[in-house]
């Protein structure tokens, strides 16, 4: 493992005509380690998601991975390179069960194309079982096995948000972009994604950026925090260093209510 | 089923009939080559529109392209080329010299479909089906106006090399090479690029590269189909291959249920044989069949038919494993 940070973006901006999603935005992320990013509705963090997979290109800067430029680069090169994300909006593949939503994630390193797959021969069946045992590990570890036959729609909402993490797990990524996990969980099933992604990371070393809006969720696992407002980065340290800073708490309850909202954030 | 043992099984009685086509009258005999000439269309058109979700039309583009090239094959290059190569004999020899010209003729349409589809299909549903259908048109409109094959009269004829085994063994192919193509984890890419596309990317699959091989492949059975179709009639023109003979085989594969590749067969049998029966309220005829078809769609009676196909399936099934269903 090099020195060079696993994840750095370099002053990237992003325009979409004379909107400023984001500006000027730097971040570093380093092997293994869990990042917040946090702010305000429309702040910028799901651009910057974007931009980090390729989705959009940075309109200035430059985003390295593993100190390579990937600029210009389309989301499956990237995903190819190491980096596996979720979705705010839950995007599971609804017409594949649960099982078949995890293998298809395994497709971009397969020895076996179309015509083996047409052949059916030898090497073909011993593939198609190493992924389905693979497949069903994953499953089995985050306890979703017994769904496998089941349509990946018809999962509880929880679940499907753990399908989803399983899936982008499953590409074997270094580093793990999640985009509101928490979104309308209930609280048990935000100290179970707690846990969960304390699993990931002593399971499989996964580097991880967690875009989340619920504090508690953020404040309790993460190493590091980045805040972003109106697509500006306001502020970056560690959590209590973050929670004290009173730009952050104006930016998130208004200048006004400072006094109080430093109480409440306490 | 393992698909294998369908190939196989499909096969033998692709050669059984062709060995008792003796006793099969010729009317039959066309209605059974048309039916065989319809599923090639519609399974390997379902691999477009129904695993990977790209509403094309042109599928009869393909077959148009298929059909000419095989006919310019047997009728000028080859007897060129090989003046003493009999095509109607019944020796085995004779037989066979068809399957070449089958699969270049698949060829050439599977080029027709990178040329389309690679720069094309980065568009999106309505756009993609206005490129898809002036290339149907662009065909058509070329075909017309080349007098090397006849333009707007056609060619005529084409030798009579189709038959039943050569219709039926095709259809059987592209029935296994479809099916065990989806029914494999890396076939599961079409379905994920159809369910989204962006996820999909996120996973690493290479989207562009998954629709441009739908679209290659289906494009290589409707040329192959073109081929068979041409030496069944004898007789081509590009009236023949416009778009309406397009939309007729996206009829089967929403008919048979997008994404379920036996059900499209199942649906353009169905139809083949539904266009015969209609022959006789001739002036009728395209009344009762869009009621038909109009009906299906309301009904859809694949959909209500799935669940028990599925349960008879894993009755049959021996290996099925003892899941609770959902």
């Amino acid at each position: 493992m090099s020195d060079l940070p696993l994840l750095e973006a370099k002053n990237c901006s992003l325009r979409f005509g004379g909107l400023a999603a984001l500006t000027d935005v730097s971040l570093q992320i380093n092997h293994g380690e869990l990042v917040g990013l946090i702010g305000p509705n429309g702040a910028g963090k799901t651009s910057l998601f974007n931009i980090l997979t390729g989705v959009y290109r940075p309109t200035e800067g430059e985003i390295l991975f593993e100190g390579q430029s990937i600029d210009g680069l389309p989301p499956h090169r990237i995903n190819n390179l190491g980096m596996a994300r979720t979705f705010q909006n839950i995007r599971l593949f609804g017409s594949l069960n649960v099982r078949m939503n995890v293998r298809a994630s395994f497709i971009s390193r397969m020895r076996n194309g179309i015509v083996h797959s047409i052949r059916r021969g030898r090497s073909f069946r011993t593939e198609e079982e190493e992924i389905q045992e693979e497949g069903r590990k994953l499953l089995a570890y985050f306890g979703l096995e017994a769904a496998s036959h089941h349509p990946s729609r018809s999962l509880p909402y929880g679940d499907q948000r753990r399908l989803e993490i399983v899936r982008a797990l499953a590409t074997k990524p270094r580093l793990l972009l999640l985009d509101e996990p928490a979104a309308g969980m209930n609280p048990t099933e935000k100290e179970e994604l707690k846990r969960l992604i304390g699993q990931i990371r002593s399971e499989f070393g996964t580097a991880i950026l967690l875009v989340e809006h619920d504090m508690k969720v953020v404040m309790g696992i993460c190493e590091r925090l980045v805040v972003l407002d109106q697509g500006h980065v306001l502020s970056r340290g560690t959590p209590a260093e973050v929670r004290a800073d009173p730009k952050v708490i104006a930016a998130y309850l208004g200048e006004s209510h400072q006094e109080q909202a430093t109480e409440e954030v306490r | 089923m393992n698909p294998r043992l369908g190939l196989a099984l499909g096969l033998a009685l692709a050669m059984i009939l062709q060995l008792c086509s003796g006793w099969i009258d010729s009317y039959t005999t066309q209605v059974i080559i048309f039916a065989a000439i319809n599923v090639t269309l519609a399974v390997s058109l379902n691999l477009v529109m129904g695993e990977t979700g790209q509403f094309s039309l042109c599928h009869a583009a393909f077959m148009a392209v298929g059909a000419y090239t095989s006919a310019l094959l047997t009728g000028k290059a080859l007897p060129a080329l090989l003046p003493h190569l009999s095509w109607t004999g019944t020796s085995w020899a004779s037989q066979l010299s068809f399957l070449p010209v089958l699969l270049l003729a698949g060829l050439v349409a599977a080029l027709a479909g990178l040329i389309v589809g690679g720069p094309s299909l980065r568009l999106r549903g309505d756009y993609l089906a206005m490129v898809t259908l002036g290339f149907g048109e662009i065909i058509r409109v070329l075909l017309q106006n080349t007098n090397a094959v006849g333009g707007a009269r056609g060619m005529d004829g084409i030798l009579p090399a189709t038959n039943l085994f050569w219709a039926i063994g095709v259809a059987v192919v592209t029935l296994y090479t479809i099916i065990s193509l989806v029914r494999s984890t890396y076939g599961r890419g079409f379905l994920a690029v159809r369910d989204d596309e962006i996820a999909a990317a996120a996973m690493g699959i290479d989207t562009t590269r998954f629709k441009v091989t739908a679209f290659v492949i289906g494009a290589f059975f409707a040329g192959v189909a073109g081929a068979l179709f041409a030496h069944a009639v004898e007789y081509i023109s590009p009236e023949g291959f416009n778009f309406i003979r397009s939309f007729e085989i996206i009829v089967m594969v929403i008919l048979g249920g997008l994404g379920r590749p036996v059900g499209v067969a199942i649906a353009a049998v169905l139809i083949t044989l539904l266009n015969e029966w209609l022959r006789d309220f001739s002036e009728y005829r395209m009344v009762i069949y869009a009621l038909i078809i109009i009906l299906f769609m309301i009904l859809r009676p694949a959909e209500y038919l799935a669940p028990y196909w599925y349960r008879i399936r894993r009755r049959l099934n021996p290996f099925t494993k003892k899941v609770p269903l959902s």
